[in-house]
């Protein structure tokens, strides 16, 4: 376990800075320097001087080497600095980040819990019942839940809410330490939005992983024993399905984040995501790299973290 | 040599390609089907897969002759519409009488009294050419990464393992969509976006299936007869992943269906006129979305064909072609 653990963080090192170095190399082959995108503002004017340019320039950093700039940066985000937005002067990107990631943050974990409550019970009755209506049923559901994109999940949700509620998204955000019940009232529409393609997701590994561990010679033993059926499916297949779906539930929270981008846009909550949209949509780069960055180690931390974890509680791939 | 002797390899062109024969073949191989025999073959067992296909191609075939099918230009405003006070069919729901007394427009008509059912033909075409195009070119370079790095092993392996590792840490979405703030929108940016994202989930889904492959004994034949790298790659060792190429290629498809939707509801994917089922549910979304719910409602529904169309199919073909990759994807 020890030289799992050692080989696993020491891979991740390289890993890391191979991202820091992609999200500034992806953002800085933009054509156009970023002072004259801030001195022109979004109508482009070029009613400044020379001086002003450089002076620009020399704040920003832009005016030394590509690779200053790097380390300069990744210095920075070391030490807690995100930089500051081209457009909104003074406006620090990690003082964003930090009122926007809880929301982003809740919205998820609203949405999987929700996901997992639905999900589970079906995916092991359709293992349970394999081959029959329901099974096939649940199996078209979840493909068809695949299938629907997220965004218009969430369209629908608010046509139908408007249609038989009047209900609209609200333009103030309630934090969830201030009015928790206004909170939840906001973010559960969202979430169900959010779920349908983790619900199927969930849902249809589930299934598989149910069906493996029927086929198991423990899962006979118990039957032959005595035992009734429920406690089978419960105590001995369930809790043993369970340790894949939960893992591979964990590595699917990059598809999460991605989907929170959009509902937030649609929802109108004020979300990583949103500030993603708005920054790209004004193309403010410091603040789209903090983000990129941010939501990209995120990734990497929680991969690490259930590698870690599934390897202490699955000997079997340690060594592999 | 497992693979060669199940009867359940369906496709005779692929197994034909895979490994070269053995001298003296131990084993008899079951009889070669036809091409019509296959068919048939699949119709049988793969009911729901046989209806993903026929969805599937009925899509491409109306995204092919969306000129014949559509009613009016997807681009302009719909020439009886226009009047002197401006277009009067704005928001038009689906068969307004005052509005369209012809009945042509089936689907309604948009906030620039474009005609829906037409401008969702012409999205057909806007997502298949981005879904195919985006899926082929990614899976195919993640197909070529994961051979090489396999092949070569070691050092490359250990380093082409931690640039996949780097990029598959991104989400999808935004990493396409950073892409896509660096390219700028354009319909061409969203398919390169889109590649660039797919290469990575590819190539480490091909490489566990490639290092298998690399321990068969026909690659050390091969080896032994003095065969290049180039020639052990190529000839024998992607050919027998044909299978699992298939697979991700229609997952990824749906996906990059899905994406370029997204990307064009967010206003960062394809330019705001082109007629994109996910722009087309942008201008139709939130705000929009009571007074003209048919605008929202049919570019969603047609997503979701697709998609749903190309994973059945896919869930069918990896079946019939090799039972053992069931829950790679």
């Amino acid at each position: 376990m020890k030289t799992y653990i050692i080989k696993r963080c020491f891979l991740f090192v390289p890993t890391l800075i191979i991202v820091t170095v992609l999200v500034f190399a992806i953002l800085r082959v933009v054509p156009g320097d970023p002072a004259v995108l801030i001195l022109g503002g979004e109508e482009g004017d070029d009613d400044y001087s020379q001086e002003q340019l450089d002076a620009l320039r020399a704040k920003l950093g832009t005016d030394k080497p590509i690779y200053i700039q790097y380390i300069r940066w990744v210095g920075n985000m070391l030490q807690g600095d995100f930089g500051t937005s081209y457009f909104y002067e003074g406006d620090k990107v990690i003082d964003d980040i930090k009122h926007r990631l809880p929301v982003t943050i809740e919205l998820g974990l609203m949405s999987l819990i929700m996901a997992s409550i639905v999900a589970i019970p079906l995916g092991v009755l359709s293992a349970i019942k394999q081959d029959t209506i329901g099974d096939y049923l649940t199996r078209v559901i979840t493909i068809a839940g695949i299938a629907l994109p997220n965004f218009w999940v969430g369209v629908m949700t608010i046509f139908f809410l408007v249609l038989f509620f009047g209900w609209a998204p609200p333009l103030d955000y309630k934090n969830i330490w201030d009015d928790p019940w206004n909170n939840f009232q906001q973010l559960v529409f969202p979430a169900i939005a959010l779920g349908t393609s983790n619900m199927a997701f969930i849902a249809r590994i589930t299934r598989s992983a149910m069906l493996e561990v029927l086929h198991e010679d423990y899962i006979r033993t118990a039957r032959s024993k005595g035992l009734r059926e429920g406690t089978v499916i419960s105590r001995h297949a369930l809790r043993n399905a369970l340790l894949p779906v939960v893992t591979l539930t964990g590595y699917e929270f990059g598809r999460l984040i991605s989907g929170t981008v959009i509902i937030e846009v649609i929802f109108l909550l004020p979300g990583m995501g949103r500030l993603l949209i708005t920054a790209i949509t004004s193309r403010d780069f410091p603040v789209i790299q903090a983000i990129v960055v941010m939501i990209a180690v995120i990734v990497l931390l929680l991969n690490l973290v259930l590698d870690l974890t599934y390897a202490w509680l699955n000997p079997r791939i340690r060594y592999s | 040599m497992a693979r060669e002797q199940t009867p359940a390899g369906a496709v005779p062109d692929q197994s034909a390609a895979a490994a070269p024969a053995p001298a003296q073949p131990v084993i008899v191989l079951p009889p070669k089907r036809t091409f019509f025999q296959n068919i048939l073959f699949f119709v049988t067992r793969k009911p729901l897969g046989t209806f993903g296909a026929a969805v599937a191609v009925s899509l491409v075939l109306m995204a092919v002759f969306a000129p014949v099918i559509s009613v009016y230009d997807p681009y302009s405003v719909i020439s009886s519409c226009v009047t002197d006070d401006g277009p009067r069919c704005k928001w038009a729901p689906p068969g307004t009488q005052s509005t369209d007394p012809e009945g042509t427009m089936i689907f309604g008509a948009d906030h620039l009294a474009r005609d829906v059912f037409s401008r969702l033909i012409y999205g057909a075409r806007i997502s298949l050419y981005v879904g195919i195009v985006a899926s082929f070119v990614g899976c195919t370079i993640g197909m070529m990464v994961g051979v090489i790095s396999v092949h070569f092993g070691g050092a490359t392996d250990l380093t082409v393992q931690r640039f996949i590792d780097a990029v598959i840490s991104f989400p999808t979405l935004i990493l396409a969509i950073a892409i896509m703030a660096a390219l700028g929108a354009s319909l061409f940016n969203v398919i390169v976006a889109l590649s660039i994202v797919y290469i990575p989930s590819t190539a480490r889904i091909m490489r566990s299936q490639f290092m298998a492959i690399k321990e068969m004994d026909y690659i050390l034949a091969s080896q032994a007869v003095g065969a290049g790298n180039w020639r052990i790659m190529i000839k024998h060792m992607i050919p027998n992943c044909f299978a699992l190429y298939l697979v991700i290629f229609t997952f990824h498809l749906g996906g990059a269906i899905i994406a370029e939707a997204s990307l064009s509801f967010l206003g960062v994917g394809t330019p705001i006129d082109v007629p994109s089922w996910g722009g087309m549910l942008s201008q139709a979304s939130s705000a929009n979305v009571t007074v003209a719910p048919s605008l929202a409602i049919f570019p969603g529904l047609a997503i979701a064909v697709v998609v749903f169309s190309w994973n059945v199919l896919g869930d069918a073909i990896r079946d019939v072609m090799d039972p053992k990759l069931r829950g790679s994807t």
